[in-house]
């Protein structure tokens, strides 16, 4: 929580405008009851009307400043609080944009978009509530005990009894409360989980005939859930009442001291109701600050995932002097490459060495967990190589720009994203001055104008959250269009073919071939129809190299191969 | 990491406690009236709970709205015995000045008198003496005349004394007498009885009113008949000392008060939390078991994030409802009334003043309220904007990154970030100043009380402990105000996911079961689907006229480009949707006469999104079958290849999957939903053939395991592998969600039709032109 705070940096001045206002503004709340001790000493003992009325003037003014001062607060209050979620959610979003796949994949898409959004929103909400409403306790506890010693330095004492009873009242209950609190939290977690898989698991549940145990999961969590909330609910209960005893305790003792203090005349009956008033504004206070601790373990946890998002290293960046940005024709190759993921024992690539041409096609097969996105997510230097280097004509990647680097390279992922807008913006996304005309050929090269062309609107038609309103196939086509329409020097596809049917599948790598006459192209991807007939097959087993070649030669000479092959195609389409 | 669950919304935020602003828009229910009567219907079985939390509610109030009264009561009883002390003391001293200036009149007096007693009685016994004749014996007689004499002479002489004095000291007689006897009364302090002191005082008020005036310094008891009066009554109440006893007897009342209300109010709450979460829980079991009973039709329409967020965080928001709002309804209202009675029983005209910034509350709040619902509305929509942009570039990261558009996506998030702050900032500045604002209308409140309660203390209308207790009143008065306000606006928002929970309960069910369910002892997997139509929509039929006869032991291959609905068949066969016209048969008997529960017993499945849940592996695969042993289990992962990899597992078939199940392949995944349809030994199999995502050795052990799981039963196979399909007996070629094509694989490639172009086009990859 104190990390986030750190943010506030530029706002120490505006914090501390803050506590004065509030604290002023607290004072002036203290301070009603002075002026009306004043009346009733002078006024009522006196019998004087008019400075009753003067008196009352008085407060009206006090109170007048108090509200400007608690309006400006809540003003610079609002700034503040507000702003910081702001700059939080500036930074997390440009940090998490810097994130290299590695770090990004470590989190996971759901809960970086959780902590940038709710977790940021609950962090800003108990911000105002510290600022508004916690910050007033303390305050008003100091402001209470220097106007009270001023009317009675030895009466004072029983603030000084009493508050710290207080703080160790709220304290107890809340150290007791606030891990039961968080267990809350992790029941629900519990109950959220069993759920969730009761939905994605209906079919699997309902085939084995396995509801009536489900519900017995899901009714020891939610029974769980239960008692831990009575529990924690039980203790809450004790709060208000414990707080109202002290509170009254505390009027009785000022009360009762008071009325020594009054009889050896070292007190005025005035002075005592001011005492009474404050003692009850002080508790007031604690009251709301107290009811304000249940938010804090949600606000924390939230603050500790943004956190943890924050003071992640980006491990991919620019080099200081980069290599000027060259276009050259696009020779990929891959040297002696080695790469293992975060925190696998195993290497993901081990030795890979390479040389893919302009013109050509090669093609990466191999079982999964063989390393080809893996190879294929190293290129644009999603991830760094642990050994070896991977060059671009001659320059090895880690010194270019990733902003050059990248814009050679036409990259179409395994899954094929598409962002709202029309379909034009999302080719645009490949190029951003890109004509219509160079727009409507790449999607005739990626098979996709059919079924834009039938579409309403044709290419501007709006895909309404990334394209929920086209099948598996058409996303993909359109994500292979904005490859094509960047016009790089580098395609790589990314198993981009495995949602085509067969038919379209092919029909597109004809096209294609006319269109990457003289790039180079990499394609990775499990079915054997698809690599074929491409120049270069690199066969990957368990993330080294078992192979190279074409066809006839690895079925000749690569067991690993063949295997794949006759997994796929029986003996008969192999002959 | 421990926010799986984050994906939910956290709308209960605003929810409960007092720090829901009032400002918030709010969210309606459609039927309120409906919707309430249904929850409180949900908190029938605790009625007895409930009404006991709500006599010690309504009680710990009533003393809790007692208390500061009594307070009041010390007070005054303070302010009366101070009072007193200070008039006795005043008066005491004032009659020590007074005796010390009457003293010199008094002594003149006597002075006097004794003079001119004494100069009348020589006087007389000379005149007498001198009528008699020298040396006369004065018999008795005689010396009793004179003394008598005397005695009148000195009377009379005294009397024009005292009246030459009088004149002198220019009062009248009986003012003299009153001094004389003012000066005569014993000093107050020293007075023992109250009583005695009260008459004393009060006769030396009545007195000083006969005493000359310009002889001032005496006059000292200038104060108001009235507070004479209240001095008098006081020092008859307390004998001019503070009444200790008195205002110790009072604070063990207000003690007891307050320990009483502090008690009940603690068992009210320590009962509600039983009350609330028990309610809760009845809800979250009625929500569970009834999705059990729901189509799946429901579960294909609904997204499970949808479905979550009404069992568990509209539930939540119904427990923190009645968790704190409800009691705090309860109290808010007790204390609103109980707080006016109590006012109104100190002063009729100050509660006037306290009720005259009600309507100024309700003016203020509905002004700001208004003012900020723009800002609210701006703050929604923008947080949505930025929540829409970052949930698509984060799953677009790697696009974003591939195509170098991080500039642009900052660029965009940026620009919404600042609208965000400024809507935000602004709604949460109104918000934040609706606090800042009540408090100074109840300054406001506070300052006229004072004013005129002073005022009214002057006139002896009301006393200074009234007033204290009665701004204690005012003050406390502002909490149900705001509170009942944000209560209501709690409760709307509750009654609004009380509805939506009740929505799920609402839902269609499936069909009954049959009556006289039919149970197949020995399946054998004869499966015949005779004219069977199916549409998921009623606009869209999906398959109109299916025929199929699938003999015990055959295989039959699904094919199709993927999202062709293959599911579809899987759906009917288990019953997970019903068909709308003609019947599926197993092994003769139609099944919709069979139990849901005994049909699906015939079938065992295989589908390609592995789903295992969060247990022991152990669990996850005796979920094909209840009761299964330890031996049954090891046996079937034996039977599906997987024995050995659960065995190299550390802690083998008690590893615990965890929740996403990522500590273990997909592959691996595979082989244990494997096992656990072996262990389910099912007559037919349904199996999705999908490998895609697994390696090729694990893919070996997976077809192996697939091989000997088919071997001797019904088989319906999503196929993918070549051989697979070929061998089967009945190839279904499906497409855009309807079977388009039926038969085997020779019938089909002859046909030249779809299938057919299906096949060359995957195993022909490289002959293009064929393809095209």
């Amino acid at each position: 929580m104190l990390k986030v705070y750190r943010n506030l940096k530029g706002y120490i001045p505006h914090i501390c405008a803050i506590v004065v206002l509030i604290f002023i503004q607290v004072l002036t709340d203290l301070y009603l009851p002075t002026l009306m001790s004043d009346i009733v000493n002078t006024g009522i003992m006196k019998n004087d009307v008019s400075f009753i009325i003067h008196e009352g003037g008085l407060m009206l003014g006090v109170a007048g400043i108090g509200i400007a001062c608690a309006i400006l607060a809540s003003l610079i209050g609002s700034r503040v609080s507000i702003g910081l979620g702001s700059i939080l959610r500036s930074k997390i979003f440009r940090q998490i944009e810097r994130f290299s796949l590695r770090e990004f994949d470590q989190f996971g898409s759901s809960t970086l978009v959780t902590r940038t959004t709710n977790d940021i929103v609950q962090i800003q909400t108990v911000t105002v509530l510290i600022i508004n409403m916690m910050l007033r306790a303390p305050l008003t506890a100091i402001g209470g005990i220097i106007l009270a010693y001023r009317q009675d330095s030895s009466l004072t004492l029983i603030f000084a009894v009493a508050l710290p009873a207080l703080v160790i009242v709220v304290a107890l209950i809340m150290t007791r409360a606030i891990p039961l609190f968080k267990k809350v939290q992790g029941k629900l977690d519990k109950i959220n989980l069993v759920l969730r898989e009761n939905l994605t698991g209906i079919r699997v549940i309902r085939a084995f005939n396995r509801i009536n145990h489900e519900e017995k999961r899901f009714d020891t969590a939610s029974n769980d859930l239960t008692s831990t909330y009575i529990r924690v609910n039980q203790i809450m209960a004790f709060l208000m009442p414990v707080l109202m005893l002290l509170m009254n305790a505390m009027q009785i003792a000022i009360i009762w001291f008071g009325s020594t203090r009054v009889d050896t005349g070292s007190l005025n009956i005035g002075a005592l109701s001011a005492f009474i008033q404050y003692a009850s504004l002080i508790l007031i206070n604690f009251i709301m600050m107290s009811m304000m601790f249940i938010f804090i373990p949600r606000a924390q946890a939230a603050a500790e995932r943004v956190t943890e998002v924050l003071e992640v290293k980006p491990d991919i960046v620019d080099p200081e002097s980069p290599q000027k940005s060259v276009t050259g024709n696009g020779y990929l190759e891959f040297r002696n490459v080695s790469f293992r993921y975060n925190g696998a024992e195993r290497s993901a690539l081990t030795g890979v060495s390479f040389l893919a041409k302009p013109g050509e096609t090669t093609a990466i097969i191999g079982s999964t967990g063989s390393g080809k996105s893996t190879l294929a997510n190293l290129i644009p230097r999603f991830y760094d190589v642990e050994n070896g280097e991977i060059l671009i004509d001659g320059v090895d990647i880690r010194k270019m720009t990733q902003e050059n680097l990248r814009s050679r390279i036409g990259f179409v992922p395994q899954k094929a994203i598409l962002f709202t807008g029309t379909i034009k913006d999302n080719m645009r996304y490949g190029r951003e001055n890109a004509t219509d005309e160079e727009i409507i050929h790449a999607a005739q090269v990626a098979q996709a104008s059919d079924f834009v062309g039938e579409m309403k609107n044709g290419y501007d038609t709006l895909l309404s959250e990334g394209g929920l309103n086209l099948s598996g196939g058409q996303k993909q086509r359109l994500s292979i269009a904005r490859a094509l329409v960047r016009r790089p020097e580098i395609y790589v596809f990314d198993d981009s073919f495995s949602a085509l049917d067969f038919k379209t599948d092919a029909k597109l790598r004809a096209a294609l071939s006319n269109e990457t006459e003289n790039s180079t192209v990499l394609i990775v991807a499990q079915r054997v129809g698809t690599v074929m007939s491409a120049d270069r097959i690199i066969v990957l087993d368990e993330g080294t190299v078992a192979g190279i070649g074409k066809h006839e030669e690895l079925m000749k000479t690569c067991e690993v191969y063949r295997e794949i092959v006759s997994s796929q195609l029986s003996e008969e389409e192999l002959a | 990491m421990s926010e799986k669950n984050e994906k939910q919304e956290n709308q209960s935020m605003g929810g409960g406690g007092p720090g829901g602003s009032i400002g918030h828009p709010v969210e309606k229910a459609k039927n309120f009236k409906g919707t309430l009567f249904r929850l409180i219907r949900y908190l029938r079985p605790h009625r007895t709970r409930l009404s006991i939390v709500l006599v010690f509610a309504i009680l710990g109030t009533i003393f809790q709205i007692l208390t500061p009264k009594i307070s009041g009561q010390a007070i005054n009883k303070l302010t009366d015995g101070f009072i007193a002390k200070s008039a006795v003391s005043n008066i005491s001293k004032e009659q020590t000045k007074a005796r010390e200036n009457l003293q010199q009149l008094i002594n003149g007096l006597t002075t006097a008198k004794t003079q001119a007693s004494d100069a009348a009685e020589k006087a007389v016994e000379t005149q007498m003496k001198a009528t008699l004749p020298a040396g006369t014996p004065i018999s008795p007689a005689l010396q009793e005349k004179i003394d008598q004499a005397k005695t009148q002479a000195s009377a009379t002489a005294e009397q024009k004394a005292e009246e030459a004095v009088a004149e002198k000291a220019n009062m009248n007689e009986s003012q003299l007498k009153a001094v004389q006897e003012f000066y005569n009364l014993p000093n107050v302090k020293d007075i023992k009885s109250s009583n005695k002191m009260a008459d004393t005082v009060k006769k030396m008020e009545s007195l000083s009113k006969q005493l000359p005036q310009h002889n001032s310094g005496k006059s000292n008891i200038n104060v108001k008949e009235s507070d004479m009066k209240t001095a008098i009554s006081d020092i008859r109440e307390t004998g001019g000392k503070i009444p200790f006893d008195a205002i110790l007897h009072v604070l063990l009342i207000m003690l007891a008060a307050v320990a009483i209300s502090s008690v009940f109010l603690f068992i009210m709450q320590f009962l509600m939390s039983t009350v609330a979460q028990k309610t809760v829980y009845d809800m979250r079991r009625d929500v569970d078991k009834k999705l059990a009973k729901l189509p799946l039709k429901y579960f294909d329409s609904h997204t499970n994030g949808e479905i979550l967020s009404r069992v568990t965080n509209d539930v939540d928001t119904i427990s923190t409802t009645l968790q704190q709002s409800l009691t705090q309804l309860i109290q808010a209202i007790l204390q609103l009334i109980g707080f006016i009675i109590m006012m109104l029983t100190i002063s009729p005209a100050l509660t006037g003043i306290t009720l005259i910034t009600l309507p100024i509350y309700i003016i203020a709040t509905a002004l700001i309220a208004r003012a900020s619902q723009k800002y609210f509305a701006g703050q929604q929509k923008y947080l949505g904007n930025l929540t829409g942009h970052t949930e698509e570039m984060f799953t677009g990261h790697q696009i974003v990154k591939a195509f170098g558009h991080e500039k642009e996506s900052v660029e965009i998030f940026e620009g919404y970030n600042k609208e965000l702050f400024q809507s935000g900032w602004k709604a949460q500045f109104l918000s934040g100043v609706m606090f800042p604002v009540m408090n100074f209308i109840s300054n406001i409140g506070y300052v006229f009380i004072a004013v005129f309660g002073g005022i009214f203390v002057t006139k002896s209308w009301l006393n200074i402990g009234d007033i204290v207790a009665f701004i204690q009143y005012s003050r406390q008065f502002t909490m149900p105000i705001i509170q009942t306000a944000n209560i209501t606006n709690i409760i709307q928002s509750t009654i609004a996911c009380a509805e939506r929970v009740f929505e799920v309960l609402d839902e269609d069910e499936e069909s009954a079961e049959p009556e006289n369910s039919l149970v197949l002892e020995k399946p054998e997997g004869h499966v015949v689907f005779d004219h069977v139509q199916f549409s998921y929509r009623e606009d869209e039929p999906l398959i109109r006229d299916m025929n199929l006869n699938v003999q015990p032991g055959d295989t039959v291959a699904i094919v199709g480009p993927t999202g062709a609905g293959k599911s579809t068949l899987v759906n009917l066969l288990m019953r997970f949707y019903e068909i709308q016209d003609g019947k599926i048969t197993f092994d003769g008997m139609n099944t919709k006469d069979m139990r849901r529960s005994d049909l699906r017993r015939l079938f065992g499945m295989v589908l390609q999104d592995t789903w295992l849940f969060n247990g022991t592996i152990e669990e996850n695969i005796g979920y094909g079958r209840e009761g299964a042993t330890h031996e049954e289990i090891v046996r079937a992962a034996d039977a599906a290849r997987a024995d050995h990899f659960i065995r190299s597992l550390p802690d083998g078939y008690n590893t615990v999957l965890n929740e996403e199940a990522t500590n273990i392949s997909q592959g691996q995944k595979q082989l244990l939903t494997i096992a656990r349809a072996i262990l389910s030994d099912p007559a037919v199999l349904i199996l999705d053939e999908a490998t895609s995502s697994v390696d090729t050795r694990t893919e070996l052990l997976i077809q192996h395991a697939m091989a000997a799981l088919m071997k001797g039963r019904t088989n319906f196979v999503i196929a993918h592998r070549l051989s697979t399909i070929r061998d089967a007996q009945t190839i279904l070629v499906m497409n855009h969600g309807s079977i388009i094509e039926q038969g085997n694989h020779d019938e089909l490639m002859k046909k030249g039709g779809f299938y057919a172009d299906l096949y060359n086009s995957q195993f022909m990859g490289a002959n293009l032109d064929d393809a095209g």
